[in-house]
């Protein structure tokens, strides 16, 4: 069976949870070879992971190089796999950095790019499958020429774990051209708290303006919190300065497909229902009745959030005894 | 004085309804109110601002069809020098990379650039991909999602800001910069800078003024292909009810209902 090359994401000696989506993904195309790109000393802690989820083969590209420069160490790393190893696809996570990976690795291998796919098929061909405009139409699609690259969006395909070898093979990190390169001089990483991640939470707990202030989002983080969901936003709460941007949903922040979905304060823009719209269960409080959200809830309550949210985070903690 | 060029994308409104079109499963760009996608009138800003403190020009280069003369009138009207508009029957279906060459190819039109500035990623495809192929087939470095952008002569600081968390960034220039979406509050065209980007020079160019065989763009030879195209049908809208004091214990018992808690 050919391999599936995948990049792993790693920091600070641990494996990001989309790597063993895009493992569990690479298998249904062929045998798996997770490529681990970082500084001395990173693959070996990675390995027994990566065995836990199928990796066949590990490439271990180790170099100072590798985290001193943005992207292209990883591109070149790949670019090089791809010509000696004739894999069947690569995969990459669609964050922002996989997304240029993926992006530059095509151009650069005169590959076909498939960009942000929700699951992949390997029956006649590489096939992603791709669900655009917030989820109104799923795609699917090939590449035409080259090795399919394809960038795959963390918490759209299931992890499952299976055995794999993880034989080790050594790989150089080429060169550096310093002129064509972008320095990385510092990195201040968003130390994750307790929390689920967004992408990855079963359920998710959102508030919008009707918030009101950034004191009073705890009302929103104490539901999340009982009912063990990760907390998202809105962009008009994260614009007002009441909660981070990372926690954006939406067109222009994240999507997210969780089993259930709970926007309190939230009117329902249409770019926020892009990020959101394909969650299994989604309810909804809001002051006004008229609000669009209403519109794509399956329970909605038109009443004041900070008299619903408390109550359901007593009743939830009621049933958790 | 850097000479900067900001890339700007037509895309349809995410306000109107986005369909692909039924023959070809592109794009169906005639069905939605095309607006200038707003990462972009962030693009803009960033290269306006780097005008009003060190000088230079600031060239508006977008691919698109004629309609996207649109969305350069309003990047030349917040107060961009001049457009290049590259538009071509032959780009119709034109995938990332293929764009990307094109605009590779419009960018080496422009006299000495020294910067390129364009949006993080575009609401349409959200491929967010663009501007580091870029900067892969122009052999310059990429300091791309940018909330902070500092210049000093030759060198480009960023403060690049994703999910992870900031990356400071260090590069030479010429560069490729992305901006995202909290880098600034993009500036209201004034009457004045609308009545002066009618008298802006925009020049159009095919591809064949780029030198680009029609053959190697569009449709025909896109470096990927959409197999299968299934619209998901509209949720509907379930049971809402009043709060009467109740409204907390009644999510708790529909959740219970659904075995969700
Ligand atoms: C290109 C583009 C990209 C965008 N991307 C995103 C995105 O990624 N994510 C996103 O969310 N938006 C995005 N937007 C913005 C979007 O259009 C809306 O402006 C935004 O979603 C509104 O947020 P909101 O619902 O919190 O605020 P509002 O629309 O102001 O709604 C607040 C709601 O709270 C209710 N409310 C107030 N007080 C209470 C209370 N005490 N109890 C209960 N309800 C109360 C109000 O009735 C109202 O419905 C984008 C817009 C554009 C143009
Ligand atoms: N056809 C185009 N013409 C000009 N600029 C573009 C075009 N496509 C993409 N871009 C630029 O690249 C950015 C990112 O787009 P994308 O990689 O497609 O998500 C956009 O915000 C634009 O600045």
């Amino acid at each position: 069976m050919s391999e599936v090359l995948v990049l792993v994401e790693h920091v600070d000696g641990e494996i990001k949870k989309v790597t063993f989506e895009l493992l569990t993904a690479a298998r249904a195309l062929g045998e798996p070879s997770a490529v681990v790109v970082g500084t001395s000393g990173t693959a070996a802690k990675l390995k027994e992971s990566l065995a836990q989820y199928g990796a066949e083969k590990v490439y271990v590209a180790e170099s100072d190089d590798a985290t001193g420069y943005l992207v292209t160490p990883k591109v070149d790393v790949l670019a090089a796999l791809v010509g000696a190893k004739s894999p069947v696809a690569v995969l990459v996570a669609a964050t922002a950095d996989g997304k240029e990976v993926a992006g530059r690795l095509a151009a650069r291998t005169g590959s076909g790019l498939l960009v942000d796919a929700v699951g992949l098929e390997g029956e006649g061909g590489v096939t992603a499958v791709q669900s655009i405009f917030g989820g109104a139409f799923t795609v699917k699609s090939q590449a035409t020429t080259g090795t399919p690259v394809v960038s795959v969006r963390p918490g759209g395909v299931e992890a499952a774990e299976a055995s794999g070898a993880a034989a080790e093979e050594v790989v150089e990190v080429p060169a550096t051209d310093a002129a064509k390169a972008t320095r990385i001089t510092g990195v201040e990483p968003i130390v994750g708290g307790d929390r689920p991640e967004l992408t990855e939470a079963s359920i998710v707990v959102s508030g919008g303006r009707g918030v009101g202030a950034a004191e009073k989002f705890d009302v929103v983080e104490k539901l999340a919190d009982s009912l063990g969901a990760a907390v998202g936003a809105s962009r008009a709460a994260v614009d007002s300065g009441y909660y981070p941007a990372q926690f954006q949903v939406g067109q222009t922040g994240k999507t997210v497909s969780p089993q259930l979905y709970v926007a309190l304060g939230i009117s329902g823009a249409i770019q926020h229902r892009a990020g959101m719209q394909t969650s299994k269960t989604i309810v909804a409080v809001n002051k006004d009745a008229e609000a669009p959200i209403f519109e794509i809830a399956d329970f909605g309550v038109v009443g004041d959030l900070f008299a619903v949210a408390p109550q359901l985070t007593d009743e939830v903690a009621k049933r958790k005894g | 004085m850097p000479n900067i060029v900001v890339l700007v994308k037509q895309v349809p409104d995410t306000y109107s309804e986005r369909k692909l079109s039924d023959s070809d499963h592109t794009l169906d760009r005639e069905s939605a109110d095309a607006v200038l996608d707003e990462i972009n009138e962030r693009a803009v800003e960033e290269a306006l601002l780097i005008k009003e403190a060190q000088g230079g020009e600031v060239t508006v280069l977008s691919v698109g069809p004629d309609r996207a003369t649109e969305a350069i009138r309003k990047a030349l009207s917040m107060g961009a020098d001049k457009a290049l508009h590259v538009s071509d029957e032959a780009l119709h279906g034109s995938c990332v990379i293929q764009t990307s060459k094109v605009i590779a190819a419009a960018i080496g039109k422009v006299d000495s650039v020294d910067l390129v500035i364009a949006g993080n990623e575009a609401t349409d495809g959200r491929s967010g991909a663009v501007p580091a192929i870029l900067a892969e087939l122009l052999g310059y470095p990429q300091l791309t999602h940018a909330r902070k952008v500092e210049i000093d002569g030759t060198s480009i600081k960023v403060t690049r800001e994703t999910d992870e968390g900031l990356t400071h960034l260090e590069a030479s220039l010429p560069a490729v910069v992305s901006v995202g979406e909290k880098i600034n509050e993009p500036r209201y065209p004034s009457f004045k800078g609308i009545m002066a980007a009618k008298k802006k020079p925009v020049q159009t160019l095919t591809i064949a003024d780029l030198g680009i065989d029609a053959g190697s763009v569009g449709l025909g030879s896109a470096t990927s292909k959409v197999v299968e195209v299934a619209p998901k049908p509209p949720r509907a809208a379930g049971q809402r009810v009043e709060d009467e004091g109740d409204g907390g214990s009644r999510i708790a018992e529909y959740l219970v209902g659904q075995k969700i808690i």
